[in-house]
């Protein structure tokens, strides 16, 4: 078992022929990936990777039954592309361009919810199920399979913190990256129940940043839903202050949004907050240790 | 990106905004000539810098005659201003802009804003005008109305209804005008997707008029590609100069106070060995993140703008290898010691993509003063003994 993802997930690819879409399609496909397909418009018809190119991801859904869907297109086409997929019927689209408009990021979402379509970023790495599917351009190499489920705003903190599982001698069940924009598909409060669900998940590492409060809402759920052992770290302890020129922003969040906050609010929820990501490998090991007790 | 305070003015008026009629000078002569245009009998001097509570800061001062004005232009045109938006070292006063005195019967304080928990803009407004809004909030959180605004919908009338019973506006006309108002400012927030807009005062004449007396306006990076013409408003001497310097070359650069220069991919990951150095006893003189597409020439650009600065006394190369592949950052480390005189301790963790073959290079290349950290935790470790001389 796994969440969102895994072998038999039917992926097409948005931008697919676009040089970023083609080189991570490839690592996709190389890592196991089922990508049945591909859309650029005007370029139906072809066959790219040996798999199928499609003007519109309707006539993709159609051929192809895909039910996910990766997206490489350009910043200003994200909306667009997102917008498409869901009246199409994907029911998980990967958003992992950076720089999309985040007003496009608000039409785009709702438009999604309406038509009941789940979306993963933008500006993110995707999500892997370990040794099953690899949706995203994270390194596949680092995600061994395991029970350690991982969710993550930022990049390259997932693959640190994959990394330091994997060393443990502990593995990944599914790790999701999902982006630290403005406006963000998928958050900790959808995912974190997930992982809850998933029977082979037996321990959640959950990375934050400075900025929302995305983790102090991830705090009151885990604090209510969540039974299994979470380890966090919140990156930006020593971060100087924003540099902001109105307060319409903070005053609207409620909150700071800063890290000492964030991080008393998940130790409050009873997570083990470490200081330092380079700690969260051994943290997971005491977590671990204690359920096997 | 942020903007002036003339500069937001010439786009509300774009959209029938009502502000008092001004003119932006970069000297004290033509602030003079400005003011003689303006015809008086009362003029405002306002100090044009990046950052809110100029008034407090005496960046904003009334004069009543020409001379007046001229006293006024030539104590705040080069002052460094210091609010509590600004740091401690304060903004350069580069810019004035001059403009007329308005009937001022009563000041209000209206934004636009995203929410993100809502994940839609929504309107701030309150009777508490001129104040610093933060403590409004903060004392008096229910004299603040917000309203929220579906862009699917757009704006309604009833938006602007729940805002001048909001506001407490009794008279039809007023709340027509604020209505009116709140209408055209969400326009200018939705067509030029600002990030957020900031009139603090927003002020009512006598004759029940809204005027908007100042303008805070920032804009959504992402999206100044279809908005060329905001883009030009961009003032890069209100920027730090190294930032911009480091962006020109992929690399997003913020200067810190401490001692260990840090380049590392992706912004949580830097933030992240930040706080690692720290609480190792250490401390970052710099946050520095690579990017996506690193290569050799922007591996050599950073070290040039971290050595730039005098205070660093080691520098921690923290990659982890995703699309970033370590070869290349090898490469450009080598390069860089070619380039410029690197001349502190480097402690250089690679991980992830390619890094046995950056490894290899890096051991080829024998560069003195070169130390590899086997983790995050021992690279860390290694480099706050370094910074200590150890």
């Amino acid at each position: 078992m796994s969440i969102l993802v895994n072998k038999d997930s039917k992926v097409i690819v948005q931008g697919f022929t676009g040089k970023e879409g083609t080189f991570h399609a490839e690592q996709c496909l190389a890592y196991g990936t089922k990508i049945v397909g591909g859309v650029t418009p005007n370029k139906g018809g072809q066959v790219h990777l040996d798999k199928p190119v499609f003007n519109t991801v309707d006539e993709a859904v159609q051929t192809t039954g895909a039910t996910v869907s990766m997206i490489f297109v350009p910043p200003a086409f994200v909306g667009d592309a997102v917008m498409e997929a869901a009246e199409a019927g994907i029911e998980l689209a990967v958003i992992i361009t950076e720089g999309a408009p985040v007003k496009d990021m608000q039409m785009a979402k709702a438009h999604a919810t309406k038509h009941g379509m789940m979306t993963i970023g933008p500006n993110c790495p995707g999500v892997i199920t370990a040794e099953e599917c690899k949706i995203g351009i994270m390194p596949g190499m680092i995600f061994k399979k395991g029970n350690v489920g991982l969710i993550s705003k930022s990049g390259t903190l997932t693959y640190e913190g994959a990394n330091q599982v994997v060393k443990e001698g502990f593995g990944i069940t599914t790790a999701v990256g999902i982006g630290g924009d403005p406006i963000i598909g998928l958050s900790y409060k959808q995912i974190l129940p997930m992982f809850e669900a998933d029977p082979e998940t037996e321990c959640i590492v959950m990375i934050g940043e400075i900025g929302g409060d995305l983790e102090i809402q991830a705090a009151a759920l885990i604090k209510e839903q969540i039974t299994k052992p979470v380890v966090a770290f919140i990156a930006g302890q020593t971060a100087p202050k924003g540099k902001t020129m109105g307060h319409a922003g903070a005053i609207v969040s409620g909150s700071a949004g800063t890290a000492a906050e964030k991080m008393a609010a998940l130790e409050a929820a009873g997570v083990t907050v470490v200081v330092s990501p380079a700690e969260i490998g051994a943290a997971v090991t005491k977590a671990m240790a204690k359920i096997s007790k | 990106m942020n903007i002036h305070e003339y500069q937001a003015k010439q786009i509300f008026k774009k959209y029938g905004l009502p502000t008092p009629k001004g003119i932006m000078v970069e000297s004290v002569k033509d602030a003079v000539k400005a003011a003689e245009q303006l015809g008086g009998p009362i003029w405002v001097v306002k100090a044009q810098i990046h950052a809110g509570g100029r008034g407090l800061g005496g960046g904003v001062k009334l004069a009543k005659s020409l001379e007046e004005v001229e006293t006024l232009a030539n104590e705040i045109l080069g002052m460094t201003l210091v609010t509590h938006q600004t740091t401690a070292e304060g903004k350069l006063v580069q810019k004035l802009y001059i403009e007329d005195g308005a009937d001022i019967q009563s000041e209000y304080y209206l934004s636009v804003v995203l929410d993100r928990k809502l994940e839609m803009p929504i309107i701030m407004a309150s009777t508490e005008g001129g104040m610093n809004i933060e403590d409004v909030a903060e004392n008096t959180p229910e004299k603040i109305v917000i309203v929220p605004v579906d862009p699917a919908i757009g704006f309604q009338s009833f938006h602007g209804r729940k805002l001048a019973f909001g506001l407490g506006l009794t008279d039809k006309d007023e709340q027509k005008n604020m209505i009116r108002f709140a209408s055209k400012l969400v326009a200018v927030y939705m067509d030029n997707d600002a990030e957020m807009i900031e009139i603090n005062p927003l002020v009512k004449t006598g004759k029940g008029e809204f005027i908007a007396l100042d303008g805070k306006m920032g804009f959504d990076n992402s999206a100044l590609g279809r908005h060329p013409d905001i883009a030009e408003m961009r003032d890069l001497s209100e920027e730090d100069a190294d930032e911009v310097e480091a962006a020109k070359y992929g690399l997003s650069y913020v200067a810190l106070d401490g001692e260990i220069g840090c380049m590392v991919n992706g912004a949580g990951l830097a933030m992240g060995t930040m706080d690692t150095i720290n609480h190792m006893g250490g401390t970052p003189a710099n946050f520095l993140d690579v990017g996506g597409s690193a290569n050799a020439e922007t591996v050599a650009k950073g070290f040039e703008i971290i050595l730039k600065n005098p205070k660093v006394k080691a520098i921690f190369v923290n990659i982890f290898g995703g699309i970033v592949r370590c070869d290349r950052i090898a490469n450009g480390i080598i390069e860089a010691t070619k380039i410029t005189d690197v001349n502190v301790p480097v402690i250089v963790r690679l991980d992830g993509t390619n890094a046995p073959e950056a490894a290899e290079i890096l051991k080829n290349a024998n560069i003195a003063n070169l130390i590899v950290g086997d983790d995050l935790g021992d690279g860390a470790a290694k480099a706050v003994a370094a910074a200590k001389g150890n």
